[in-house]
C-alpha cells in the first residue's frame, strides 16, 4: 500500500508540471508584451523597461522558466501590481471565507446527494428517481448566479430571513456565520448535489446488476442492507472519483457565488484582479487552486486504497 | 416414498415482450429427493437456469414472472411466499452457487464475513460463535487455514477457493436444498474435479437433495443420479442418469448425446510427409516487468515453446488457464510481438519482423476466435467482413465477392446472406462466418483459438465437422487451441500439453491419452469428467420404444 | 463420432425488424422536448431580432419600467427593451454553444485517437490532458481572455480549451476498448493497415458517445459563456449576450430584479432543453459507454 501512495504522489509530478508549464507560458506566448501586461494599463514606458528586467523578460524561454520554478518552489507566487503585495499574501488573507464556503458546500451536498441518487437507483424508474433525475437534470442547467438571485430575492428581500450578503467568520460567532453562509451554500451546493446524484444514481445502478447483489439476495439479505453494505460500498470508488471531479466545477462555481453575494474570498480576489487588469494575481491564483485541485485529488487517489481492497493488497 | 425435498409442476414463466417465444419455461414438471443430485441438462435457451431461479425466486420479477404452477419446496410454494417469508427460505431451506464464483463475491467484503452475514441473516448467535460456526463450515469444504483465509478479500484466492467459499455459505445453516448453477463452468478441469468430488461427498455426508445445472455432459455423467433434458422451455426428457445418457428416448437427446465427443481418440491417417507449413522454436513471451519502483510482476507466459505442423495436420495446444496456449496462438499470428524465439510459416521466419515487412506474411497465418459475438465488426455487413482481407493484397471488389459467395458455400451458408449484419446470425453461424473470413485469405496455417468452446454441444458438433472438412480441402495446417480434452481426442493428430508456459508433453493424440507420460497429463486425463461413461451415439443407439 | 445435420442452422434468419437508431431516438421523450424546445430557441434566434424592437435603442424616459404589455420584459436602466435584448442574446449564446462543441470535438477527437492508438503517445498526451483538467474552467478562460483582449473569437477559444480534455478522455477510453474487440484483432490479422483500423473499425464507434457529449458542453459552453459575461470577463459588453445583459442588470437588482430574471430563465430553459436532449440521446445511443460520463 505505501508503493501505491508513492506512486500517486509521484504521478503529480507531471501533471503539476503541465499546469506549471502551462501557466508559465500563457502569459509569454499570448499576443502583446508580456512586460506591459503586467506593468498594466496606466504603466509609463520606463516602468515596462523595468518590470522585464525584473522578471529577467528577456532571458531565453528555457532559462526564465527554469527561474520561474524556481521562484514557486520557494513560494513565491509573484506580486501585486496594485497593492504591492506578494500574492501569497493577499491568498492568505483571503482564504478563510473560501475555504469555509467549499466544505459546508461539499458536507451538505455529500450528506444530501448520495442518499438521493442511491434511493433513486433502488427505485429506478418511479417516481422517486424520475423526480431526481429531473431535479439533477434542471440543477445542472441554471446559471449559478442566477440561482442565487432567486433565492436571494426569495429568501431575503421577499421574506427577510436571511441576510443579503457578507461572510461572517465562524470565530465570531457561529450563528451570524450559519445565517451568512447558508444561502451561499445552497446555491452552490444545487449543482454539486445534482453532478453527485446523478453518478450515484449510475454507480448504484450498475452494482446492483452484480452478481454480488444476487447472492446477497439468495442468502435472503434485506433490502437496505443490501443497498448500504453491497451496492454502496462497492459504488464508492466512482462516487468518490466524481466528488474529486466535481471539485474543479465548485472551485470555479465560488468564483461567482463569492461576486453574487459579496463574499470577501479568493474567487472574489479573482474578479477584482481581472478588472484590474493585475495579471500576476490571476496567474498566481490558477497555480494555487490548481495545485490545491491537484493534491485533492491526490488525496482521493489515495483514499480508494482505502475504499476498495483490490488496491492495496 | 417420503415427499420429495423440491417438487415443480407445471411451472411457466413468461417473456417480456418481443422475445422470441411467450414463455421461457413451459409445464416443466420434475422433483428432486433428499439425498439425489439432479441435473438439468440443456443448451442455451433451454430454460434451465430461469427454472433454477425460479426456485429461489431470483428471477427479475418484471421480466421473467411465474404465469403457472407450483413449486413445492418441503410442502411450501415458494410462488406464493410474501418477500419476507422468501427471504427466511432461502438459506435455510434451501441455498444457491452460482458459475461465477469472482462476482459472485462482493469484492470489498472479507470473505469470512460474508459467510458469517448468512448467520447474521437467520440466527441469533453472536459474532464470536458466528465466527466459530464460519471457520467450522471452512473446515467442511477443505479450506486450507481458516482462520487466516476468514480475512482474506474474494480478489485474494483462487477461483477453487472462491467456489468453496460459496459453498461453505451456502451450507452454513444446513439447507434441504441446494442449487448450483454452472458452478464449475468457470473452473480448470482439475479444480472442476475437486469441486465436483466435493459437492458428493457433502451431498451424502449432510442428506441433501442436489440441484445442479449444466450444460457439460461429461459432469451430468460423472454425478448426476437422475438426469433432466430440457430445450427451448420444455423438458424433454427425464430419467435415470444411466438410461439417458446411454440409452436416450427422445430424438434430441438422442441428437444430443451423439453430439458428445468422445474421449477416446480414433485411428488418425499418417501425416504426409511435405515440409512443415508451421515451425516454431524456442519461443518466449514475458509480460509486465520495468515499471518505476523496482520490478513489476513479471509473467514468463510462455516459456521455450516448441512445435510443428505440416499440411493436412492438426496440432492440438491444450491446458488449463493460464497455461499460455492462448498466448502461443497469439505471438504465431503475430497479434502480440514475442520476447524471443524463431516463428517460421511456410519457411520464412516473421517472430521479429516490423509490421510491414510482415504484412505480405500474414496471409499465410490466419486465425479463429473464441467469442462469436464479437468476431465480427456489427456495423458492417459480413459480405464486407469477409472481403476486408483479400482486398488489403489488391484483389479487386468483384474478385473478392466472388470469392466470397463461394467459401459461403464452403462453410454451410447461402450466399445471399453476405448482405445481412452479423446480429442476423446465431454463434453456429457466426463461427461459420469467421472461417469464411480466414479462408478468404488462402492460409497456409489455420489458428483455432477456442474457437468452439463458446457453442452448444450440437453446434459444437457442425463446426467441428466444418473445420476437419476445410482442412482436407485446402490442405491446411491446423492449430487448435483448447481446453476440452473430449474435442482435442477426437479432431487432433497430435496433442501438445502446456502448464505454466511451458510444453509438458507432445505426441501423437492415441498416445498421450492412452499413454500419458508426465504426471500433470495423467492429473488432466484423470480429472475429465465422465470418463467412464460411452454416450449414445447414432449408431449405437437403440431403436425408438414400441 | 456421427452428427445430426439440422437444417435449421443452416437457413439464415429473417432480417429482423430493428428500428432505424433515428427512429429510436426522435421517440424518446428527452430527445423529443429537449430538441423541440431547441429548435424553438434557434428559431427565436434566427428570426426574433426581425420582429421583436431594436435591442440597442436607448430610451432613458423608460428606464427601469417593470414587465408590461409593451415591454415584456421590462426595461433596463438605459431604457432598453429587455425583451429585445434576450432575444439578440439567443443568437450569441447557441451561437457560442455550438461553435465550443463543433471545436472542442473535433480536436478532442483528433487528439483521443492518437492517445488511444499509438502507446507511445499515450502518456504525454495525457499527463498534458490532466494538467489542463487541473485548472478550473472558468479560471482558464478569465485568464486566457483577459490576456488576448475580449472579443467573441477568443471567448470561443477560451471556453473551448477547458473542454477539450474531457473529450479526449471519453475517445481514449473508447478507442482502449475497442482495439482488443476479436474483430479488430481479425481485421489486423488480415493485413489491415493502421489508418483503415482506424477509420473503419473503432472511429464508427466513438460518434456515438461523442454526439452525445457534444451536447453536453454546448450546454456547458453556454453556461460559461454567460457566467464570463456576468463577471465582466467576457464578449464586450455592447453585444447583448445574456450574460453581459445580467451583468448590467446587478447594480439595480433590488428594484429591478427582472433584468436578471428573464435572461436567466431563457437561459436556463435553453441549456436544460439541450441537457435533456443529451440524456435522452444517451439512453438511446449508447447506454453502455454513457454510464462512465
Amino acid at each position: 500500500m505505501l508503493r501505491y501512495i508513492l506512486m500517486r504522489v509521484v504521478a503529480t509530478v507531471p501533471v503539476m508540471a503541465v499546469v506549471a508549464l502551462f501557466v508559465f507560458l500563457l502569459l509569454r506566448l499570448s499576443p502583446g508584451d508580456p512586460a506591459a501586461v503586467i506593468a498594466g494599463d496606466y504603466a509609463t514606458a520606463e516602468d515596462i523597461v523595468r518590470i522585464r528586467e525584473q522578471l529577467g523578460l528577456n532571458e531565453p524561454l528555457p532559462i526564465q522558466f527554469v527561474t520561474w520554478i524556481g521562484l514557486l518552489l520557494q513560494g513565491d507566487l509573484g506580486t501585486s501590481i496594485f497593492t504591492n503585495l506578494p500574492v501569497t499574501t493577499l491568498i492568505g488573507q483571503r482564504i478563510e471565507p473560501t475555504v469555509m464556503l467549499t466544505l459546508t458546500t461539499i458536507l451538505f451536498s455529500v450528506a444530501v446527494a448520495v442518499p438521493l441518487g442511491a434511493i433513486a437507483a433502488w427505485k429506478a424508474g418511479s417516481l422517486i428517481d424520475r423526480f431526481v433525475m429531473l431535479f439533477s437534470v434542471a440543477g445542472f442547467s441554471v446559471p449559478v448566479f442566477v440561482l442565487g438571485y432567486v433565492l436571494i430575492y426569495i429568501v431575503s428581500m421577499k421574506l427577510q430571513l436571511l441576510p443579503v450578503q457578507g461572510y461572517r467568520s465562524p470565530w465570531d460567532g457561529l450563528g451570524p456565520f450559519l445565517a451568512h453562509i447558508a444561502l451561499p451554500t445552497l446555491t452552490l451546493s444545487v449543482i454539486f448535489i445534482a453532478l453527485i446524484a446523478r453518478m450515484t444514481r449510475a454507480s448504484a445502478i450498475e452494482v446492483l446488476q452484480e452478481d454480488y447483489v444476487r447472492t446477497a439476495h439468495a442468502k435472503g439479505q434485506n433490502e437496505l442492507t443490501i443497498l448500504t453494505r453491497h451496492v454502496l460500498a462497492n459504488a464508492a470508488v466512482p462516487i468518490v472519483t466524481v466528488i474529486g471531479i466535481g471539485i474543479a466545477l465548485l472551485i470555479g462555481g465560488v468564483v461567482v457565488t463569492e461576486s453574487v453575494y459579496n463574499i470577501p474570498g479568493l474567487g472574489r480576489l479573482v474578479l477584482d484582479a481581472v478588472l484590474a487588469r493585475d495579471y500576476p494575481i490571476i496567474q498566481g491564483l490558477i497555480l494555487f487552486l490548481s495545485f490545491s485541485y491537484i493534491i485533492i485529488n491526490l488525496l482521493i487517489d489515495i483514499s480508494y486504497a482505502f475504499l476498495d481492497p483490490r488496491i492495496r493488497y | 416414498m417420503s415427499a420429495p425435498v423440491l417438487d415443480i409442476r407445471g411451472l411457466s414463466v413468461s417473456l417480456p415482450k418481443g422475445a422470441d417465444r411467450p414463455l421461457a419455461v413451459e409445464d416443466v414438471t420434475f422433483s428432486v429427493n433428499a439425498g439425489e443430485l439432479v441435473c438439468v441438462v440443456g443448451e442455451s435457451g433451454s430454460g434451465k437456469s430461469v427454472t433454477a431461479f425460479a426456485v429461489m425466486g431470483l428471477n427479475p420479477k418484471r421480466s421473467l414472472k411465474a404465469v403457472a404452477g407450483e413449486i413445492l419446496l418441503q410442502g411450501v410454494d415458494v410462488l406464493k411466499q410474501s418477500t419476507r417469508g422468501l427471504r427466511r427460505l432461502r438459506g435455510e431451506k434451501m441455498a444457491m452457487i452460482f458459475q461465477e464464483p469472482m462476482t459472485a463475491l462482493n469484492p470489498v467484503m472479507k470473505v469470512g464475513e460474508q459467510i458469517a452475514e448468512m448467520l447474521e441473516i437467520h440466527s441469533d448467535l453472536g459474532p464470536a460463535k458466528r465466527r466459530a460456526r464460519v471457520l467450522e463450515a471452512m473446515r467442511d469444504v477443505n479450506l486450507p487455514e481458516p482462520q487466516s483465509l476468514y480475512h482474506a478479500y474474494p480478489h485474494q484466492l483462487s477461483g477453487g477457493q472462491r467456489q468453496r467459499i460459496m459453498i461453505a455459505m451456502a451450507l452454513t445453516l444446513e439447507p434441504a436444498l441446494l442449487i448450483a448453477d454452472e458452478p464449475t463452468t468457470a473452473l480448470d478441469v482439475t479444480t472442476q474435479a475437486q469441486i465436483l468430488a466435493l459437492i458428493k461427498d457433502i451431498q451424502r455426508r449432510h442428506g441433501m437433495a442436489v440441484l445442479f445445472i449444466t450444460h457439460d455432459f461429461g459432469v451430468v455423467a460423472e454425478i448426476a443420479d437422475r438426469v433432466v433434458v430440457m430445450r427451448n422451455g420444455r423438458v424433454v426428457e427425464q430419467g435415470a442418469a444411466a438410461e439417458i445418457l446411454t440409452a436416450p428416448r427422445d430424438a434430441y437427446t438422442q441428437m444430443l448425446m451423439a453430439a458428445v465427443p468422445s474421449l477416446t481418440p480414433p485411428e488418425r491417417p499418417q501425416p504426409k510427409p511435405a515440409p512443415p507449413a508451421l515451425e516454431v522454436s524456442g519461443l518466449n513471451k514475458v509480460y509486465g516487468g520495468g515499471g518505476w519502483f523496482g520490478r513489476g510482476r513479471q509473467v514468463h507466459a510462455a516459456q521455450d515453446v516448441e512445435l510443428t505442423v505440416r499440411p493436412g495436420e492438426t496440432l492440438g495446444v491444450v491446458g488449463e488457464s493460464g497455461s499460455g496456449k492462448s498466448t502461443v496462438a497469439r505471438c504465431v499470428v503475430r497479434l502480440v510481438d514475442p520476447t524471443s524465439g524463431i516463428i517460421r510459416i511456410g519457411g520464412a521466419d516473421v517472430a521479429r519482423l516490423g509490421e510491414r515487412r510482415l504484412r505480405p506474411h500474414r496471409r499465410d497465418i490466419q486465425i479463429v476466435f473464441q467469442d462469436p459475438y464479437r468476431s465480427l465488426n456489427p456495423r458492417r455487413t459480413v459480405g464486407q467482413s469477409i472481403v476486408e482481407g483479400p482486398m488489403n493484397f489488391g484483389m479487386g471488389a468483384t474478385e473478392a465477392l466472388a470469392k466470397a459467395r463461394e467459401l459461403m458455400t464452403v462453410v454451410g451458408l447461402s450466399p445471399e446472406a453476405l448482405e445481412r449484419f452479423p446480429h442476423q446470425f446465431s454463434g453456429g453461424q457466426r463461427q461459420r462466418l469467421c472461417i469464411a473470413r480466414a479462408l478468404a485469405m488462402e492460409p497456409k496455417v489455420l489458428i483455432a483459438d477456442e474457437a468452439v468452446s463458446a457453442l452448444d454441444v450440437s453446434v459444437q458438433a457442425q463446426v467441428l465437422d466444418l473445420l476437419a472438412d476445410v482442412r482436407a480441402r485446402f490442405d491446411l495446417a491446423m492449430l487448435f487451441i483448447t481446453h476440452d480434452l473430449r474435442v482435442a481426442a477426437q479432431i487432433c493428430d497430435r496433442i501438445m500439453v502446456m502448464r505454466h508456459g511451458q510444453v509438458v508433453e507432445q505426441g501423437p493424440t492415441r498416445e498421450v491419452f492412452g499413454n500419458p507420460q508426465h504426471a500433470y497429463t495423467r492429473a488432466l486425463l484423470d480429472a475429465a469428467p465422465g470418463r467412464e461413461t460411452r454416450f449414445a451415439s447414432a449408431v449405437s443407439c437403440p431403436p425408438a420404444p414400441t | 463420432m456421427a452428427l445430426a445435420k439440422s437444417s435449421g442452422e443452416d437457413a439464415v434468419a429473417p432480417a429482423p425488424r430493428q428500428a432505424s437508431v433515428f427512429g429510436l431516438a426522435v421517440a424518446n421523450r428527452g430527445v423529443l422536448w429537449g430538441g423541440a424546445l431547441l429548435a424553438a430557441m434557434a428559431l427565436i434566434a434566427a428570426v426574433g431580432p426581425f420582429f421583436t424592437g431594436d435591442a440597442t435603442a436607448l430610451n432613458p424616459i423608460q428606464r427601469l419600467k417593470p414587465p408590461s404589455a409593451e415591454l415584456w420584459f421590462g426595461s433596463d436602466f438605459l431604457g432598453r427593451d429587455i425583451f429585445a435584448r434576450v432575444v439578440a442574446g439567443a443568437r450569441i449564446s447557441l451561437a457560442v454553444g455550438v461553435a465550443v462543441a463543433v471545436v472542442s470535438i473535433a480536436i478532442g477527437l483528433l487528439l483521443g485517437l492518437v492517445a488511444g492508438y499509438i502507446r507511445a503517445l499515450d502518456a504525454p498526451v495525457m499527463r498534458v490532458m490532466d494538467g489542463l483538467m487541473s485548472i478550473p474552467g472558468i479560471l482558464l478562460a478569465i485568464a486566457l481572455v483577459s490576456l488576448s483582449g475580449a472579443t467573441l473569437m477568443t471567448v470561443i477559444v477560451a471556453i473551448t480549451v477547458p473542454e477539450i480534455p474531457r473529450v479526449v478522455r471519453l475517445v481514449r477510453a473508447v478507442v482502449l476498448t475497442v482495439r482488443e474487440e476479436p474483430y479488430v484483432e481479425a481485421a489486423i490479422a488480415a493485413g489491415t493497415r493502421t489508418p483503415l483500423v482506424m477509420s473503419r473499425h473503432i472511429l464508427p464507434n466513438t460518434i456515438a458517445p461523442l454526439i452525445v457529449q457534444a451536447t453536453y458542453i454546448c450546454g456547458s459552453a453556454m453556461l460559461l459563456e454567460a457566467i464570463l459575461g456576468f463577471l465582466g470577463a467576457g464578449i464586450p459588453p455592447e453585444i447583448p449576450s445574456w450574460g453581459n445583459i445580467m451583468s448590467e442588470g446587478r447594480t439595480y437588482f433590488q428594484i429591478s430584479p427582472w433584468i436578471i430574471f428573464y435572461p436567466g430563465i431563457a437561459l436556463a430553459a435553453t441549456v436544460l432543453a439541450v441537457n435533456v436532449m443529451g440524456d435522452g440521446l444517451r439512453d438511446t445511443l449508447d447506454p453502455r459507454i454513457a454510464r462512465k460520463m
